[in-house]
C-alpha cells in the first residue's frame, strides 16, 4: 500500500499517534470522529424530545426531562457540534491542502484546540451527571433563572468556556495560515472560496468568541459570588446579559453559515463543469457578512424593552446584512447556468441547502420585520426557522462537503446509489419535521414548552413522524459513509474531476500533503 | 517585512508575531466585555461611582501604576539588550520584570484584604446595605482587577519561562521571537491596567 498519512510512522503508537499527532488532518478527522458522535447523540435528544411532543401533556416524560432535553439538546447541537462544525473537521483537513500549504501556521496550537474541545465537551456531559443535574434554563442560559436554578448550569457553561477557547484558537490559527502560507503564486484572489469562507470566519471566531467567554465567567461569578451584574436587587440589570449573551451569539451563528456556504461553492463549479460566477463577489460577501454580523445582535431582543429607535436600527441592519446571502445565491445559481451538471450527492445536497436556506433566510427577514416579529417570538416560528438555515443549511453543506471530500480523506468513493437514497429521505423528513413548526408557530405555540392545547396536535402528529423518517436518512448516510471508508471502491487523485489543489496529491494524501509544493499561475475554478 | 530574527528555515517570524497580535486581540475582547459593563452601570449611577472610587485608595494605585510601567521599561530593554547580544543583562532584566510584578500583586493582596477586612466583598451584608451604584463599583472592581490579576499571574509564569529558554541560550539574539511575543503580551496586560487605574482610582 502507497506511503499516505494514516500509515506513514511517528514517535508515538496506537491512539497517541492520533490524540497527539499536530498533523491537521488527523487533528481534522478527530474532529469529525467526535462530532458525529455528538451529533447523533443531540439527533437522539431532538427524537425523544419529538416522541414526547406527539401528544399534549406527559407522554414519556416529567416536564423538568423536558426541560433538560431541550437544553441539551441546544448545548450538544451548538456548541459541540455545530460551531466547531465545517471549519475544526473539514477545515482543518482541506484548508492547508487547498492553499498548497504543508500544515496550518501553528500546528502544536491546533492539536490544543481540539483537546480543549474535547475536555470542555467531557466537562459539559459531566453536569448533567453531577450537583443539581442537567441545566433546564435551554441553551441562552438568560438570568434570573439560571442563576437561581439548582441544576449545574456552572460546569457546564464552563464547559462551553473551555469550547469557546478551541474555537478562538482556531479562527487565530486560520487566519495566519491563510495570510502567510500560501503556495507560490496563489494571490489573494486566486484562492479558493472555501479558504475565503474560512478567512472570514475565522475574524468572527477570533472577535466575538471572547464576549461569550467574558459573559459566562460573569454567569459563574453571580452563581459563586452573587456578584449582582444581572442581579435587580443589587442595582443589576438582567437584560444586560442577554445584550452580552447575543453580542456572541449573532455572530456565532455566521460562524456557522459562512463556512457551509464556502463548502458548497466549492462543489458548484466542479459538478457544473465551469467557474464560478462572479468570485470576487462571493468573496466580498462573505466578509461583508462577517461584518454586519456584528450589528444585529438586538434582533433576538426585540420584545424585551428596547427603544423603538433601537429596534428600528436593528431591524434595519438585519434587512442590510441578508443581502450578501442573497448575491450569494444568485451567484450560486448563475454559476450552474449553462454547465454540464453531474447530478452526484454532493450536488443534490447543495441544490438541497440552496432551497432550504432560502426558505430559512426568507423567514429570517418576517422575524427580522419589527410588527410580525411581536407575532412569531418565542414560538415554533423560529424553531423552524433556525433549523431551517442551521440543518437545512449548515448541516446539509456539511452532508454534502463531506461526500465530496469522502474520497479525497479516505481514498475510496461511497456508495452513490446508497448515497442518493439517504439524501431523498434526508430532504424528506426534514421538511416533514420542521415546515409544520412555521404554521404551529404563527398560530401561536409557544417554543419550549412541554405541553400544549389540543388544537395543536395534529401538526405536532406530521413533526414527530417526520423526525423518523429524517433519523433514518441521517443513520443511512452514516451507514453509508462508515461503510464506504473499509470496503468503497478505491479513488484515484481526482475523482471528481476538480480544479483545486487538494486534487493535485494522492487520495489520501501523504503526511507532508505535497510531494513538491505547487506553483500556482491560474485562478482556483479552471475549467476551460 | 525585515526578518532580522529570523533563524531556520522552518520558522516563520512575521507569522507568529501575527499569531501574538491575533491573540492580543482577544484578549482585548475579553476585558471589553467588562468595560462594556462598567460603561453601562457607570452611565447608570454617576455619582455612586464617584463616591465609592473615594474608598479605593490612589496612592496605592499610583504606586501600582508606576511598578507595572516600569515593568513594561525592564521588558523591552531585555529584548534590546538580547538584541545587542548581552545575555547576562537579558536574563536580568527579565527577572526584574517579574520582580516588579510580584510586587504589583503583593500590593493588590493588601488592597483586597483591606477592602474585605471592611466587610466589602461581593454579597457581603455591609456591601449590600450600600447604593446600587455602590454594590456594583465594587462588584466591577472585583471582576476586573482580578481577572487582571490572573493575567499578570500567566505573563509572570510567561516571562520566566522566557527567563529559562534565554539562560539555556535556546532564545538568542538571531532568534528571539518568543521573548518579544512574550514582551508583547506583557505590555498588553499594562495597557489593561492603565485603563482600570484612572476608571476605578481617579474618578473621584
Amino acid at each position: 500500500m502507497k506511503t499516505n498519512f494514516y500509515n506513514t510512522g511517528g514517535k508515538h503508537k496506537g491512539i497517541l499517534a492520533w490524540v497527539l499527532s499536530t498533523d491537521h488532518k488527523r487533528i481534522g478527522l478527530l474532529y469529525l470522529s467526535c462530532m458525529t458522535v455528538f451529533f447523533l447523540t443531540g439527533m437522539t435528544l431532538g427524537l425523544l424530545m419529538r416522541l414526547e411532543l406527539i401528544a399534549p401533556g406527559r407522554t414519556i416524560m416529567a416536564a423538568q426531562t423536558y426541560n433538560a432535553l431541550f437544553t441539551l439538546h441546544g448545548v450538544i447541537m451548538i456548541f459541540l457540534f455545530i460551531i466547531p462544525g465545517i471549519p475544526a473537521a473539514l477545515g482543518n483537513f482541506m484548508m492547508p491542502l487547498q492553499i498548497g500549504a504543508r500544515d496550518v501556521s501553528f500546528p502544536r496550537l491546533n492539536l490544543m484546540s481540539w483537546w480543549f474541545y474535547i475536555i470542555g465537551a467531557a466537562v459539559a456531559i459531566t453536569s448533567l451527571f453531577t450537583g443539581g443535574g442537567p441545566p433546564d434554563t435551554g441553551w441562552t442560559f438568560y438570568v434570573p433563572y439560571s442563576i437561581r436554578t439548582g441544576t449545574n448550569v456552572s460546569l457546564a457553561v464552563f464547559g462551553v468556556f473551555l469550547m469557546g477557547i478551541s474555537s478562538t484558537l482556531t479562527g487565530l490559527n486560520f487566519v495566519t495560515t491563510i495570510h502567510r502560507l500560501r503556495a507560490p503564486g496563489m494571490t489573494w484572489f486566486r484562492m479558493p472560496l472555501f479558504v475565503w469562507s474560512l478567512y472570514a470566519t475565522g475574524w468572527v471566531q477570533l472577535l466575538a468568541t471572547p464576549v461569550i467567554a467574558i459573559t459566562l465567567l460573569m454567569l459563574m461569578a453571580e452563581r459563586f459570588f452573587g456578584i449582582g451584574f444581572f442581579d435587580p436587587a443589587k442595582g443589576g440589570d438582567p437584560i444586560l446579559f442577554e445584550h452580552l449573551f447575543w453580542i456572541y451569539s449573532h455572530p456565532a451563528v455566521y460562524i456557522m453559515i459562512l463556512p457551509a456556504m464556502g463548502a458548497v461553492t466549492e462543489i458548484i463549479p466542479v459538478f457544473a463543469r465551469r467557474t464560478i460566477f462572479g468570485y470576487k463577489a462571493i468573496a466580498f460577501s462573505s466578509l461583508g457578512i462577517a461584518l454586519f454580523g456584528y450589528l444585529v445582535w438586538g434582533h433576538h431582543m426585540f420584545t424585551s424593552g428596547m427603544s423603538d429607535e433601537a429596534r428600528m436600527i436593528f431591524s434595519l441592519l438585519t434587512f442590510l446584512v441578508a443581502v450578501p446571502s442573497g448575491i450569494k445565491v444568485f451567484n450560486w445559481v448563475a454559476s450552474m447556468y449553462k454547465g454540464s451538471i453531474q447530478l452526484d450527492t454532493p450536488f443534490l445536497l447543495v441544490m438541497a441547502f440552496i432551497f432550504l436556506f432560502s426558505i430559512g433566510g426568507l423567514t429570517g427577514l418576517v422575524q427580522g420585520a419589527l410588527a410580525t416579529n411581536i407575532q412569531v417570538h418565542g414560538t415554533y416560528f423560529i424553531v423552524a426557522h433556525f433549523h431551517y438555515v442551521m440543518f437545512g443549511g449548515t448541516a446539509f453543506a456539511f452532508f454534502a462537503a463531506l461526500h465530496y471530500w469522502f474520497p479525497k480523506m479516505s481514498g475510496r468513493m461511497y456508495n452513490e446509489g446508497r448515497a442518493r437514497i439517504a439524501a431523498l429521505v434526508l430532504f424528506i423528513g426534514f421538511n416533514t419535521l420542521y415546515f409544520p413548526m412555521f404554521v404551529l408557530g404563527w398560530k401561536g405555540m409557544p417554543r419550549r414548552y412541554y405541553d400544549y392545547l389540543p388544537q395543536y396536535q395534529p401538526l405536532h402528529i406530521v413533526s414527530t413522524i417526520g423526525s423518523w423518517v429524517l433519523a433514518t436518512g441521517i443513520l443511512l448516510m452514516t451507514y453509508n459513509l462508515l461503510r464506504s471508508i473499509r470496503s468503497g471502491q478505491k479513488a484515484g487523485d481526482n475523482p471528481w474531476g476538480g480544479t483545486t489543489l487538494e486534487w493535485k496529491t494522492t487520495s489520501p494524501p501523504p503526511a507532508e500533503n505535497f510531494e513538491q509544493i505547487p506553483e500556482v499561475t491560474t485562478g482556483p475554478y479552471n475549467y476551460t | 517585512m525585515a526578518d532580522t530574527v529570523h533563524s531556520s528555515s522552518h520558522k516563520d517570524y512575521a507569522g507568529s508575531k501575527l499569531g501574538m497580535w491575533l491573540f492580543l486581540f482577544t484578549e482585548v475582547l475579553l476585558f471589553g466585555g467588562l468595560f462594556l459593563v462598567y460603561s453601562v452601570y457607570r452611565s447608570m449611577h454617576p455619582q455612586d461611582f464617584h463616591k465609592a472610587a473615594a474608598g479605593l485608595s490612589t496612592a496605592l494605585g499610583t504606586i501600582n501604576t508606576v511598578i507595572l510601567l516600569t515593568s513594561s521599561l525592564t521588558m523591552a530593554l531585555a529584548i534590546s539588550a538580547l538584541q545587542r547580544g548581552n545575555t547576562r543583562a537579558s536574563v536580568l532584566l527579565q527577572a526584574a520584570t517579574i520582580v516588579l510584578g510580584l510586587v504589583f500583586l503583593v500590593n493588590k493582596y493588601f488592597e483586597w484584604s483591606g477592602h474585605i477586612h471592611e466587610g466589602l466583598y461581593p454579597n457581603s451584608p455591609e456591601l449590600l446595605s450600600r447604593s446600587h451604584g455602590e454594590i456594583l463599583f465594587y462588584g466591577l472592581y472585583y471582576v476586573m482587577t482580578g481577572l487582571h490579576g490572573i493575567h499578570v499571574v500567566a505573563g509572570l509564569v510567561l516571562i520566566g519561562i522566557m527567563m529559562a529558554l534565554t539562560g539555556k541560550k535556546r532564545i538568542t539574539a538571531e532568534d528571539h521571537g518568543k521573548l518579544e511575543n512574550a514582551g508583547l503580551y506583557w505590555h498588553l496586560v499594562d495597557l489593561i491596567w492603565i485603563y482600570l487605574f484612572p476608571l476605578f482610582y481617579l474618578i473621584t
